[in-house]
């Protein structure tokens, strides 16, 4: 099952500074990405630019603030500014967090962790149900990179986005490089949990760079997006390819945002990857 | 303890930094959970600090970065934002410049605050077409013209120079004295796809106001300074893309 | 007046009134009117803040101690009053 209808090709999360680069001529791009939330606004330049490369590119909307995880209700009208955007762009795929980021009126702004238990399951899938019925499509449901854990959950990662899935018919958004930060911060094995991974659920990959900082005696991965991808996050995301065959695959850069040259370097190597993948050979 | 009171917590905790870590987290054998939860009050704090400092470059050169990120960082901690559509997030912040006893010191910075927070209400702004000086005179000649505010107009009025403050530490105009220290009325608008600032004349803010909740030209300009021109400002405001033809009667 | 009369008068107008409303900054739009790429980067700033679903590795300066802040381009700035300047600025507790 493929969650979404975004080629399996790759993409890149779309920033401003890069629209008349990517206009320019050929990319070696199969989809563009961009923040939900960016383009909550009535009118001017963001939807301008966002209508134009709709005319030449698949478009994956990426939601940030939703807080499915939370603990409180959904807020109806963010669903309803959602499902506006849904129908204004007919995106070929919409994805959200494992993750929360509102509680009570304030938006803090992150993507917070939650534990992993029955009743935080129950609510996970009930609020994954509710944005599908809301937008009357199939969503996909990101892992996090998580810098922390809690001593009340029962339940690994990998099985609680498996169970969301199944229960909800979502499918799922593979974040390599947040695979690498939480094994890293909470010390388990990235290839055991891409082991574990129900990748048939996959409809997108994510990767992205991160930072390592110092921290003690241990060393901190930060999910910062400010970087190349790194060479450990290519080798499981090729890994991956070799289960999944192709499937699109987004390079995200949200910080230091680089030249339009050197984003596209990073999107056309996913692609080869990607072209690999298609003909079987595992790179 | 309940998923939601176990949010609150985490949830004040990222916004007070003297605050502990709220407890059943769980770190990695060996690290510091303080310092992993860092990580999460460090990226609220950051991510809307930056966010406000995008919403007010004019302002943070006014200032210098480390006072812009102390007093973001007050305002951060006390009005966190309300909806997770972030373009809208800080509209409060010129109120709260202006209370800001550090910033007393600077009685014009508030209104910089306000003129930037204008242009961002106008970048996003609905897409309408203004209505052009040119076409006044399309209509059927007997017909009322009824005014109003393109959406994406703003006005402010200061007792201080806001336009040519702003002007000198957004890099329109070149850094130096101001050569003579009035107050001065902004608009803002963005008749196509560029947000533009103008000055207007005196009272030409009050009159576009006026304008654009349906009032006459004479009544518009009934409380504007001797020596006012209706003319001149009405063509300054069709000639920026300020006005749009009325809806119904 | 009617619209004829009106069209009139504010051609008349236009060129006076154009002398005095100086745009700041505001020349008129040469390039890329349609998508709202600006110049200079201006109208990046108008774009106010954005979302992300990254982490940061830059960490905000946090004291708690009275510091005194050197001002930016307020201190070049002559107001009636003088020199603008800003007061120490105590970090919230």
């Amino acid at each position: 099952m493929r969650a979404s209808l975004l080629p399996p090709a790759a993409g890149v999360g779309f920033k401003p500074r890069h629209f008349e680069h990517i206009l320019s001529g050929p990319q070696p791009l199969g989809f563009i990405e961009v923040h939900a939330e960016n383009y909550m606004g009535q009118g001017g330049p963001p939807h301008a630019q966002l209508a134009r490369l709709r005319q030449d590119y698949a478009l994956s909307l990426h939601g940030v603030g939703l807080s499915i995880g939370g603990a409180q209700p959904l807020d109806a009208a963010h669903l309803r500014r959602l499902r506006a955007l849904c129908d204004r762009y007919a995106p070929a795929s919409f994805s959200e967090h494992l993750a929360w980021s509102s509680h009570g009126p304030a938006f803090l702004n992150d993507l917070l962790p939650l534990p992993y238990t029955e009743a935080t399951l129950a609510r996970v899938v009930a609020h994954v149900a509710e944005v599908q019925d809301c937008l009357g499509r199939q969503m996909l449901l990101e892992n996090p990179a998580t810098y922390l854990g809690f001593a009340e959950s029962r339940i690994p990662e990998t099985e609680f986005l498996a169970e969301v899935a199944r229960r909800t018919g979502c499918g799922l958004l593979l974040d390599v490089n947040n695979v690498v930060v939480a094994a890293a911060n909470q010390g388990f094995a990235p290839r055991a949990y891409l082991a574990a991974f129900p990748l048939a659920m996959v409809g997108e990959i994510h990767l992205a760079g991160h930072a390592a900082v110092p921290a003690g005696a241990a060393t901190l991965l930060i999910d910062a997006h400010g970087t190349p991808v790194d060479d450990q996050v290519w080798a499981l995301y090729a890994e991956v390819l070799a289960r999944t065959g192709p499937v699109a695959t987004l390079i995200e850069w949200d910080n230091d945002v680089p030249a339009w040259p050197v984003l596209r370097r990073e999107a056309a190597r996913a692609g080869a990857l990607l072209r690999q993948a298609a003909q079987g050979v595992a790179a | 303890m309940n998923a939601a009171a176990f949010q609150a917590g985490f949830a004040r905790a990222l916004l007070d930094p003297e605050a502990a870590p709220p407890t059943g987290l769980r770190a990695a054998p060996g690290a510091d959970l303080a310092r992993r939860f860092a990580v999460y009050r460090n990226n609220v704090a950051h991510g809307l600090i930056a966010a406000l400092a995008l919403r007010h470059p004019a302002v943070q050169r006014l200032v210098g970065k480390d006072f812009f990120a102390g007093m973001a960082r007050a305002f951060v901690q006390h009005h966190p934002p309300r909806s997770p559509v972030l373009l809208e997030y800080g509209d409060g912040f010129p109120e709260f410049v202006a209370g800001f006893p550090p910033a007393a010191g600077l009685p014009y910075l508030a209104d910089v605050a306000r003129l930037e927070a204008a242009r961002v209400g106008a970048y996003h702004a609905a897409d309408v077409p203004p209505l052009r000086l040119e076409a006044v005179a399309d209509a059927a000649q007997d017909a009322p013209l009824r005014l109003a505010l393109h959406p994406a107009a703003r006005l402010l009025r200061s007792p201080h120079p806001v336009v040519t403050l702003w002007a000198m530490n957004a890099g329109e105009m070149p850094l130096g004295p101001v050569a003579s220290w009035e107050g001065e009325e902004a608009l803002v608008t963005r008749p196509d796809l560029q947000v533009l600032v103008h000055r207007l004349p005196p009272g030409g803010a009050g009159f576009a106001m006026a304008l654009g909740t349906g009032a006459g030209l004479a009544d518009a300009a009934a409380h504007c300074p001797p020596g006012f021109s209706q003319m001149g400002t009405l063509a300054i405001l069709l000639r920026t893309g300020a006005l749009v033809e009325g809806g119904a009667a | 007046m009617d619209r004829r009369t009106l069209a009139l008068a504010l051609a008349g107008s236009v060129t006076a009134a154009m002398a005095f409303a100086t745009p700041a900054g505001a020349q008129e739009p040469t390039r890329e009117k349609c998508y709202g790429v600006a110049l200079a980067g201006q109208n990046d700033c108008a774009a106010g803040p954005g979302t992300t679903c990254a982490g940061t590795s830059k960490v905000d300066y946090q004291g708690n101690s009275w510091k005194l802040v050197p001002a930016g381009t307020c201190t070049t700035i002559s107001t009636p009053q003088g020199h603008g300047s800003l007061m120490p600025l105590r970090r919230p507790d």
